[in-house]
């Protein structure tokens, strides 16, 4: 199955410190990690939502709304595509990578429907 | 979908949405009402998710020191009634993997020790335990050298002394984490026979006195050629499955998938293995497609491409670029993937390129020739020049006693016979494809396409 990870890592507003050199090092080593196991299907990271918009659809009307928005803890800051076999095993790696803070999502991929 | 009357056991994936506790007591699960399941249920599920991450790197670890699958396989069962037995009462470990590997290191050098006083293997075994006792004590040591070890235990399970049936129901067992009876119902088999092919299997390669190692040179070709067979053989089996009454088997497809992703990250360097990864994730993206609503087969070119999986389409244009980067002439593998990447990047099937298909299928047929790569070249040639031009070389190969049952081989002589107007021979042959298959929506398809030539007759 496909799981969908979503990082909500807190904090998202501009001003937060970027990464440590070590924090960095510490995700990039847990992520090749993952791709070594034939994990990771696709990853990236999403500038912050200063730079984002929003479209809020009410009947015909469109509303378009700029960043950034006032709910930083549920603001999606990163993102994997991951193959694993069960959430159980999604579950498991997840709990491995090296955070201090965040609430990580994660979401089964609907797929093969029908099937 | 699981209502209140099903047991926990199979409740559907949202039971595990709450946090799972790991480490001694890290802080109170939020109560989940309508949530039945004990903690220590979650931990099962939890090590069964661990053991299936685990497995095959614990196993590689163990089959470096000991020398054989089965006695590390043995070991690494050993650590996992440990587990079973000591986590439910203390908590899940925060570094699980470790805690299997380091239970099961101990193990496996006491075992060492004893052998070393009864064989006379010194020399060998010394330097093993040296080795593997260098890597222990600290978690992050017991990783460093995992790659090798998963290389070793990969060509090991895939030595050609092996069948290629004990190749493929060894290698997922130790690399899948598949269990005999998952194996053995992914090949509608009984699991006694699994069962038995697994042992025979690794008995065979203890007498064949198999070493674990990684060969280097020319033997290195040889022994990549049989890990690469065996994987393509289990994308196939889920792929276009022999039998039964599903045409496609998604799971045999992710795990070959999974192997083939994981040895690459092993072996960056060898195009071949870029090769069957790009081949197998391109024919991937169309696995939603090429079943139709029923459960009935749809053939490449009537395949709705926008159900096509573009992700995975993709992943395998870039693991081919990669092949092509490597350099060297394109083994059969990389040239099978430029082929199904001419269909991935025809936005239509009337767009696909058939002449560079047909030249690519030159290029298999000169370095792997087979009936089958040519039955292939001819379906090429037929819509690149024309349904008389293909089945002439299909005539050709008529009499070919290796095709005498491939259902394949009457199902494109019909297509092209139907083509040329010549119905009546089309529908008897649809009708023999249709005798030859055992999978069964594949076997109601050819019935129908021949039930079509007969209507064309009608209609003509």
């Amino acid at each position: 199955m496909r799981v969908l990870i979503m990082a909500k890592e807190g904090n998202q507003t501009d001003a937060a410190a970027p990464p440590t050199p070590q924090a960095m090092a510490e995700y990039q080593k847990f992520d090749q990690e993952l791709v070594k196991a034939g994990v990771v299907l696709e990853s990236g990271r999403l500038h912050p939502s200063s730079q984002g918009k929003r479209v809020r659809f009410d009947g015909k009307k469109r509303t378009v709304i700029d960043g950034p928005f006032a709910e930083s803890k549920e603001l999606v800051a990163g993102y994997w595509l991951w193959q694993v076999r069960s959430i159980d095993e999604a579950l498991e790696w997840l709990k491995r990578a090296p955070y201090d803070g965040g609430t990580f999502e994660i979401r089964e991929v609907v797929e093969f429907e029908g099937m | 979908m699981a209502g209140p009357s099903r047991s926990v056991r199979s409740s559907s994936s949202r039971a595990c949405e709450g946090a799972l506790a790991i480490g001694p007591r890290s802080g109170d699960a939020p109560a989940r009402p309508g949530r039945r399941e004990t903690p220590a249920t979650e931990v099962h599920r939890a090590i069964e998710a661990i053991w299936r991450i685990e497995s095959a790197r614990l196993i590689a670890g163990l089959a470096r020191i000991v020398g054989d699958i089965g006695t590390a396989e043995e070991l690494a069962q050993d650590a996992l009634v440990a587990a079973l037995e000591q986590w439910p009462a203390e908590g899940v470990p925060e570094r699980p993997g470790a805690w299997l590997m380091g239970t099961a290191k101990h193990r496996a050098m006491d075992l060492v020790r004893r052998r070393k006083t009864l064989e006379r293997k010194h020399e060998e075994i010394a330097r093993n335990v040296e080795r593997a006792e260098e890597g222990f004590g600290l978690d992050t040591a017991i990783y460093e050298e995992v790659g090798d070890d998963l290389l070793g235990l990969i060509f090991m399970a895939c030595h050609p002394v092996l069948s290629k049936d004990a190749r493929v129901a060894l290698t997922l067992r130790v690399l899948g984490g598949l269990t005999t009876e998952e194996i053995a119902r992914a090949f509608l088999v009984p699991v006694s026979t699994i069962g038995q092919r697994i042992v025979r299997a690794k008995r065979t390669l203890a007498e064949a006195h198999v070493r674990f190692e990684i060969p280097g040179g020319a033997e290195r070709v040889a022994r990549l050629a049989s890990v690469l067979e065996v994987i393509y053989l289990i994308f196939n089996e889920g792929y276009s499955a022999t039998s039964g009454n599903d045409l496609v088997r998604p799971a045999l497809c992710e795990e070959s998938l999974r192997l083939g992703r994981i040895l690459a990250e092993l072996t960056p360097n060898e195009p071949e293995v870029q090769g069957v990864v790009a081949l197998m994730e391109i024919q991937a993206s169309r696995l939603g497609a090429r079943v139709g609503p029923s459960g009935e087969p749809v053939l490449l070119l009537e395949q709705d491409r926008a159900r096509w999986d573009r992700l995975l389409i993709r992943r395998g244009l870039a693991a081919l670029e990669r092949a092509e980067r490597l350099g060297g002439a394109m083994g059969p593998y990389a040239l099978q993937a430029a082929i199904a990447a001419c269909h991935a990047r025809a936005a239509t099937a009337g767009e696909t390129d058939w002449t560079r298909i047909v030249a690519l299928y030159d290029a298999v047929a000169q370095l792997a020739p087979s009936p089958v790569v040519e039955l292939n070249r001819a379906v090429a040639v037929g819509m690149a020049f024309g349904p008389a031009a293909g089945l002439e070389l299909v005539d050709a190969l008529v009499a070919e006693p290796s095709l005498k049952s491939y259902h394949l081989l009457p199902a494109v002589r019909g297509d092209l016979l139907r083509k040329l107007g010549r119905t009546e021979e089309a529908r008897a042959e649809f009708e023999r494809a249709a005798s030859l298959t055992e999978n069964m929506p594949e076997r109601e398809l050819l019935h129908k396409r021949a039930a079509e030539c007969a209507a064309d007759r009608i209609a003509g």
